[in-house]
């Protein structure tokens, strides 16, 4: 993997410096906070409901072993020994104290980490396919690109001030598992008639109080021409984006309002221009950077016979994938036990994935943008060791893409944005459902809750979709149905008036029941019966008194 | 008809640590509801804020809260400024866990 050169960890150490200086500064009162807020938050602390947060930034999901390693003594020496992974492929702390944040920042340098960029208007952590590298559909390892704008984003004095922030994501296989049309710049790396290598380019996706689906402005652009690309993108957008309305200041706004063809145009033009100014990138730096990415040497052994327990064939079939190399498989590991708050990894559950990962993966760990880590490169014969491993860790929960597999933003139990909580909602959810049989049978289904209209909880492109709101002081749930967040991405439909909650889980029971009574057979998943028969039979589950009432 | 006027704490942050404090009578700032001085009109409301905003290097983010005045106690009215007395619903953290 990318592996930092001298100047990137000078450039981090100076700005650990830097920020030292400022919490200092603060803490002997010569900066107010009105000075020192934008300061923390470019170096990615908030201050949340009960504590301060910080947010490291995981460059593309990408980490290795001592990576994980520091994130688990960074928990245990100055926050609650846990960390919270993030659907931006990052991770929160939620309990560091101010005066501790330089030496955490010190500490998260010395193994090639930081929290730049992970707040404010300015181009955030670029995240990947956290399969990168690994999965079998892939035409190309998307991260040598997303680290290459990683290295064209970071700093760059042209867009540290855009009318709002900006998110690019990267996916290399046509499958679509990096939500990439929802993003404000979506890149899918494709090959022309010519077998020669470009990218499809989306923008203007995003979710959020508007949620869009990105629209497609270049079906392909040649390789070498994509950093010139997003700067004219950029270009536009940091001159032409709307900064009179936060609300309105994203790039899907300015698409919408401008039209796609008119935008498209205006992009051109100044990419036209950016070709006869700007250097193309140097060869040298893409080649370098495409080393860093270059495939581990596939350990040759042959691959034994797999065990045929129940328990570890649940697993396989749903925690595992088909990776490139036919003797090895991508292991998904569910940070979701039955109850447990999605996202949330203890230190001691860090040091197992860490150790798994440098011994059976290649030294290579990802974060998924559904809060999940993965283990990209096993080989199956070290399946069973690792299964064994990670249950006695309680991480060998078999239900990835099933109903307790759910995405849960913090929401109200830490956000200080938040108009409602989510991650009790989740556990609950998730203790309904905790027979992981009748999870199987159901098949499937993915539950997507946000504690607020700001939507990191990805609600709108769920299968079930919850977005908790404030409904004049008290906490109450908005369903929306048949989202979807993949190549096919679909905005979830509102099914109507929110719940209560202590109402929202049995509705979403009735939502399952529902579905278990009209699906054709057991092929037939949520989302694919909610295509075929439409919001009517469902709605009629969620509000039975409004049907009787009606009859 | 105006709306009646519900009592009021000034609530913040804690500089260091974050954690949720409420001014009180003597003009410092405590980590429990319980102890925090309760506004009972709009003028005492002002007044309170005032006061309370003269700190910029121990709180942060100083605003006023509705509490409703129970046993002479003041208690959260809303349920954001209850869970803000109590920590987090997902771990015994925070207040809860120092109580
Ligand atoms: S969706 Fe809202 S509540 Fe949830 S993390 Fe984002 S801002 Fe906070």
């Amino acid at each position: 993997m990318y592996s930092y050169s001298n100047f990137d960890a000078d450039f981090v150490r100076s700005r650990v410096e830097e920020f030292k200086g400022q919490v200092a500064r603060r803490l002997d009162g010569s900066l107010t906070e009105d000075e020192f807020k934008p300061l923390r938050l470019m170096n990615g602390l908030y201050l949340q409901l009960h504590a301060y947060m910080l947010r490291v930034a995981i460059p593309y999901g990408t980490l290795n072993g001592a990576q994980m390693h520091q994130l688990a003594y960074i928990a245990d020496t100055w926050d609650k020994g846990y960390g919270h992974f993030t659907t931006r492929q990052n991770i929160q702390f939620n309990w560091p104290k101010l005066q501790d944040v330089p030496a955490i920042l010190d500490a998260l340098a010395d193994v090639s980490m930081h929290a730049i960029q992970t707040s404010g208007n300015c181009i955030r952590n670029v995240t990947a396919d956290h399969f990168a590298g690994a999965a079998a559909d892939e035409i190309e390892d998307p991260r040598p690109t997303a680290e290459l704008i990683r290295q064209w984003s970071t700093d760059h004095p042209e867009f540290a001030y855009l009318p709002r922030k900006f998110k690019v994501a990267v996916t290399g296989a046509p499958h679509d598992r990096a939500v990439t049309k929802a993003h404000d710049i979506g890149l899918r790396m494709v090959r022309n008639d010519a077998g020669e290598p470009g990218y499809e380019v989306v923008i203007g996706g995003g979710l959020g109080r508007t949620p869009m689906v990105g629209k497609v402005v270049r079906d392909f652009l040649p390789r070498a021409d994509l950093l010139a690309y997003l700067e004219a993108i950029l270009q536009v957008y940091n001159l032409s984006g709307r900064r009179d309305n936060k609300y309105k200041a994203r790039i899907k706004i300015l698409v919408h309002e401008t039209g796609l063809e008119e935008l498209k145009a205006k992009i051109e033009a100044v990419f036209a221009r950016n070709q006869t100014l700007l250097e193309p990138v140097d060869a040298g730096i893409v080649a370098r950077i495409a080393a860093d990415f270059a495939e581990p040497t596939w350990v040759r052994k042959p691959v034994v016979d797999l065990p045929t327990d129940v328990g570890f064939r649940a697993w396989f079939d749903t925690n595992t994938a088909a990776h490139k190399n036919p003797d090895y498989a991508i292991v998904t590991v569910s940070t979701k036990a039955i109850g447990a708050t999605p996202g949330d990894v203890t230190s001691a559950q860090m040091r197992v994935l860490a150790d798994l990962g440098e011994q059976y993966s290649h030294d290579e760990l990802r974060i998924s943008h559904e809060q999940n880590v993965i283990l990209p490169h096993v080989h199956k014969s070290d399946l069973p060791a690792v299964y064994a491993s990670l249950k006695a860790a309680g991480l060998g929960t078999s239900n990835i893409g099933l109903i307790s597999d759910i995405i849960a933003c913090p929401g109200m139990d830490y956000c200080a944005l938040a108009t409602a909580r989510s991650i009790p909602v989740a556990q609950e959810i998730s203790n309904a459902f905790e027979d992981l049989a009748v999870q199987h049978d159901i098949g499937e289904l993915k539950i997507k809750i946000s504690g607020c209209i700001n939507a990191c909880g990805h609600h709108h492109v769920g299968h079930i979709g919850i977005l908790g709101l404030d409904k004049a002081g008290v906490e109450s749930y908005q369903i929306t149905l048949g989202g979807d967040g993949t190549e096919t991405t679909t905005i979830g439909e509102r099914a109507g008036p929110g719940f209560a909650y202590d109402e929202i889980v049995p509705a979403v029971e009735r939502l399952v029941e529902a579905y278990l009574g009209l699906r054709e057979d057991e092929t037939e998943t949520f989302l694919a019966a909610y295509r075929r028969v439409g919001m009517a039979p469902f709605k009629s589950a969620l509000y039975p008194e409004v049907v009787a009432n009606a009859a | 008809m105006a709306r009646a006027f519900e009592p009021q704490v000034a609530t913040a942050n804690h500089l260091l640590d974050g954690d949720v404090v409420y001014f009180t009578e003597h003009g410092d700032w405590t980590r429990h509801l319980t102890e925090a001085v309760v506004a009972e009109t709009p003028d005492q409301a002002e007044t309170l804020l005032g006061a309370a905003s003269l700190f910029p290097q121990d709180v942060v983010g100083v605003y006023l809260a509705n509490v409703q005045v129970i046993d002479g106690k003041p208690e959260p009215s809303h349920f954001r400024e209850i869970f803000r007395t109590r920590g987090p619903s997902n771990y015994h953290h925070g207040k809860q866990a120092e109580a």
